[in-house]
């Protein structure tokens, strides 16, 4: 990366926009300590620090649920609707026309998502809502003290809810089967993944799905769950490494291949033995280092089977399962003015007086 | 021909099986007798079915001008076996009953005249019309009888069919050959035993004719909407529909790039929650659904009242509870929207009453969404929405566009620190908004459906709480100033007032005619056009000793809401309140009053 990362309290530090991380601050959480969900707020605050997005781009949106609390803890400058449970995809879709140049950055959960909101979620991703959308995945109901979730493992054993009966929903295959454009699983606990992702979802054109396991340490914590903090260190098996180089930054320093053209192009075949780049609409790089497997991150079917396979052995796959960076968002296909929609005045909203004629004449 | 003709005062009623193409025809006979002055209504009463169960068109005619549906159906044209025998039980004593002849069923009435159509044959006859639009073709054999029979102008119905074609010629010269073929029979093969005529007058001069969906679509669009949610329903899909059709003729760029965006969404859930988020960022954003759909969008609607969000959702009323009557008109959804969403709500509702106020509503209401900073619902009905319609024509817009209290870069600037978002500065309950995209840093806010301050923050402080819930029961007193007014007409001699609202406009305004006609009744009418109700409607219940109130529904929904308003008169106001799904007659509403101002 060309910017180095400030040093905590350093505020002063200004990235390429003139802004000092500090003005992407929120309020002081309030959930609880250890929460996975305070880790991811902290690198949305680094993510959009360091890729230099003004805190005006961005609309924040949320559901209902702890997760959906989260929004008031990062990027006070941005404008935010905390909705109602399960029905943040539409909110964002219809608040996004209001200006088109805006990006979206929805946090759920999965009540919020897998349950309640499930065809919303799918919805926004059929129509490539342009906004990150992170579930804040636990597998458990943490404001209402404790319930099974539809993400909530078969078997799982929890205090007043006895074992749950029923196999759980996997945010990532659902993404994928609803055609979302960008499809990363990560743990809350590794930061510098959840980062570099985040960045590289703001780049992409479209609706990017994280689908972050991030554990609740009240409800959910045992060392056997899938969402627990000692399962995720263990278990975590990283597809590859990656970092994001995004195009504002300038050419890269540590790869040779720097996008030239102005249309989106994905090199199909490995550049440097074990690293792939994926070149995203703006200009910006993911660059991926492969670990123990060669991953094809534009398969759709490879990520699907990719999943199916860590669930039948209790692996925690994370990274960048799938990206289709050439899709266009929704906005995209409404042919709308260059003006934000909500910038337009009474002039281009109002048809001409004389218009009115045209139109009694056509009621026979 | 009789000796006592009957001039431009009847009914016709047209029962075919339901997908059979007669709408073309049906609405060709309406078109052509409206192009001949005569003015007409007509009322489509259709099952909720694609092929196959009986529907029924109904046209009056009436020199008069009276446009409300009629019980009584002179002329019958039944070209439906499954409905023959009702069609012909239907016929008014001394009426005409124009039959296709291949229906062998028994008739066993002598106090009408019987027209046999020969239908297939005629349609078989013409060699230049193709075997797979012969039946669609086949419903202009009786548009052709009839013109013959009732003297209408085979020049109207071909502009009819032009405009119903878009002018292409070739379905407008196969329709109207078939409609040639049929007057041709007639006039060589039937004799005239029935009074019933028409004759061209001059009272449609100037005026269009359309439905209420399509008007309160293009009242929309002169209204400046920006985003359009909606998922299908019957009857408001071709509000939705209309918007489509004419948003890219109305609102496109010089360079062909668009103001608005339409998007389907996926269920009224969704549709809605497009519209709040759209109206949220600074959009003119409206839906139009009915009752299931309302019932969907409840949740919504709360959070839009809370959070103080713009948006126009259009209810084109059909019955209900549950699925109802899905193709039926009625007025009751009117107590449920009133009060649209758990806790303490206040719904800002309009009342269009009559086609050219559909239009006018469409755009009249984004400057009440955006004024008040809230919801705006406006009710009509099937009949409003789905029916043809006489109408005055649509009036430009005659003030500007307001957009309400909304802060952009300069106006933060000037507020500095001391904005916040729902803070009472004007004294009238209405904050200032700022919406996403205003690039100041102190601009932006977060909003929630929870308890909040006047900065926006979080808060479950009871003073608080209390503080602004009554903020927003001030903001709706502050709205009265500008909604549509109540329109009151005074009679001399009235000894009782009249209530009411929407498509029972005509019935209301023929009853009243009537009443003081033939009963020496005269009487006041309120018709009321938006709640909250107006000062001018509890000065209209005070200066009457009975109000008859009249509705479609079964509970007497408008009574309900005026009786909690106005406790003090709440004997005063008689509930005129029925609804079986069709359209209203006058005559019910006369009798109705005429029994209880007889006891």
């Amino acid at each position: 990366m060309s910017q180095p990362l400030p040093m905590a309290g350093a505020s002063a530090q200004e990235n390429t926009v003139g802004l000092s991380k500090n003005d992407y601050r929120g309020n002081p959480t309030t959930l609880c300590q250890g929460c996975g969900h305070n880790s991811i707020s902290n690198q949305i605050i680094a993510a959009c620090f360091e890729a230099n997005v003004r805190p005006e781009k961005i609309i924040k949106f949320s559901g209902i649920g702890c997760s959906s609390k989260s929004p008031t803890y990062f990027l006070n400058r941005s404008f935010g609707f905390n909705s109602l449970h399960g029905r943040m995809p539409s909110l964002a879709t219809g608040a996004l026309f209001g200006d088109h140049h805006l990006k979206g950055l929805g946090v759920s959960g999965d009540g919020d998502s897998a349950s309640i909101g499930m065809g919303q979620f799918k919805h926004a991703m059929r129509r490539n809502v342009n906004m990150v959308y992170i579930v804040e995945n636990n597998g458990v109901y943490g404001l209402t003290k404790g319930q099974f979730s539809a993400t909530a493992d078969k078997g799982l054993q929890l205090k007043k809810q006895g074992i749950n009966m029923y196999l759980p929903v996997d945010i990532c295959m659902e993404a994928l089967a609803s055609r979302a454009t960008f499809v990363a699983r990560l743990f809350a606990g590794n930061a510098k993944q959840v980062k570099e992702v985040l960045k590289a979802a703001l780049s992409h054109n479209g609706i990017a799905v994280l689908d972050i396991i991030s554990p609740c340490v009240t409800f959910n914590n045992q060392e056997s769950s899938y969402y627990s903090y000692s399962f995720g260190k263990e278990k975590e098996d990283p597809l590859h490494d990656i970092s994001f180089h995004q195009a504002s930054e300038g050419p890269q320093s540590t790869v040779s291949y720097v996008p030239n053209k102005p249309e989106i192009t994905l090199e199909a075949d490995m550049i440097d033995g074990e690293i792939r780049e994926v070149a995203l609409h703006d200009g910006s790089t993911i660059i991926l280092k492969a670990l123990d497997k060669d991953y094809d991150p534009t398969n759709r079917l490879e990520a699907l089977r990719t999943l199916d396979e860590a669930a039948a052995n209790n692996w925690l796959v994370t990274g960048l399962l799938y990206i289709s960076p050439e899709s266009p968002s929704l906005t995209d296909l409404y042919n709308l003015v260059e003006t934000p929609l909500n910038r337009l005045t009474e002039k281009e909203l109002r048809p001409a007086p004389e218009t009115i004629k045209t139109i009694n004449d056509l009621m026979f | 021909m009789t000796q006592n003709m009957i001039l431009n005062d009847f009914s016709i009623t047209v029962g075919t099986p339901n997908g059979s193409g007669s709408s073309t025809a049906n609405t060709t006979l309406l078109r052509a007798l409206f192009k001949m002055g005569i003015p007409v209504s007509g009322k489509n009463l259709f099952p909720s079915n694609i092929q196959g169960l009986p529907t029924w068109f109904t046209i009056r005619v009436s020199g008069e001008g009276f446009t409300s549906r009629r019980e009584e159906q002179e002329i019958m044209v039944a070209m439906n076996p499954a409905s023959f025998l009702q069609d012909l039980a239907q016929v008014s004593p001394g009426g005409a009953f124009f039959y296709a002849d291949d229906i062998k069923l028994p008739i066993n009435r002598d106090d009408i005249s019987i027209y046999p159509m020969p239908v297939k044959q005629l349609v078989r006859s013409d060699p230049d019309i193709p075997s797979n639009l012969r039946d669609l073709v086949a419903n202009m054999v009786y548009v052709g009888i009839l013109a013959e029979m009732l003297g209408i102008d085979q020049e109207k119905i071909e502009m009819a069919l032009q405009f119903h074609f878009k002018n292409k010629p070739k379905p407008v010269s196969l329709n109207m050959s078939m409609v040639r073929a049929g007057a041709a029979w007639a006039a060589a093969n039937l004799t005239k035993s029935d009074p019933y005529r028409v004759e061209a007058l001059n009272k449609t001069d100037g005026l269009i004719m359309t439905e209420g969906n399509v008007a309160a679509a293009l009242g929309s669009i002169y209204g400046g909407v920006q985003f359009v949610g909606w998922y299908p329903i019957t009857p408001a899909s071709s509000l939705a529909e209309s918007l489509n059709e004419y948003l890219p003729q109305l609102r496109q760029s010089p360079d062909g790039k668009n103001t608005f965006a339409v998007v389907q969404a996926e269920d009224e859930l969704a549709a809605i929650g497009m519209c709040v988020g759209a109206g949220w960022s600074g959009l003119r954003a409206m839906t139009a659904t009915s009752g299931p759909g309302m019932s969907l969008m409840t949740e919504y609607a709360g959070l839009a009242y809370f959070a103080e969000v713009p948006l126009v959702i259009w209810d084109v009323q059909r019955m209900g509870p549950s699925t109802g009557l899905p193709t039926r008109t009625s007025q009751g959804d009117l107590a449920f929207v009133a009060n649209m969403g758990h806790g303490d709500i206040d719904s800002l509702i309009l009342l269009p009453g009559s086609i050219q106020e559909c239009f006018e509503f469409g755009w009249r209401s984004f400057d009440i969404a955006e004024r008040i900073q809230t919801p705006v619902y406006v009710l009509i009905d099937l009949d409003f929405g789905m029916n043809q319609w006489m109408s005055a024509p649509f009036l430009y817009p005659d003030t500007p566009m307001d957009r309400g209290k909304i802060l952009w870069e300069e106006g933060i600037e000037k507020s500095g620190s001391s904005w916040g978002r729902y803070k009472d500065v004007d004294g009238d309950g209405i904050p200032f908004r700022t919406v996403p995209g205003n690039t100041h840093p102190l601009s932006a806010y977060f909003t929630r459906g929870t308890g909040h301050t006047p900065e926006a923050r979080y808060s479950e402080a009871p003073d608080v709480w209390t503080a602004n819930m009554a903020r927003l029961q001030q903001k709706y007193e502050s709205a009265k100033e500008y909604l549509p007014k109540p329109i009151v007409q005074t009679a001399s001699g009235a000894n009782f007032g009249i209530l009411a609202y929407g498509s029972t406009d005509p019935a209301v305004e023929e009853a009243r005619f009537k009443l003081e006609r033939d009963h020496n009744l005269p009487s006041d009418y309120l018709r009321l056009r938006a709640i909250p109700f107006a000062n001018e409607v509890g000065e209209f219940i005070a200066a009457h000793e009975r109000i008859y109130v009249v509705e479609l529904n079964r509970d007497g929904q408008l009574k309900q809401l005026l009786t909690i308003k106005y406790p003090e008169y709440a004997t005063r106001l008689v509930s005129i309140a029925f609804n079986d799904g069709l359209p209203p007659t006058a005559r019910w509403i006369r009798t109705a009053i005429l029994e209880k101002e007889e006891n």
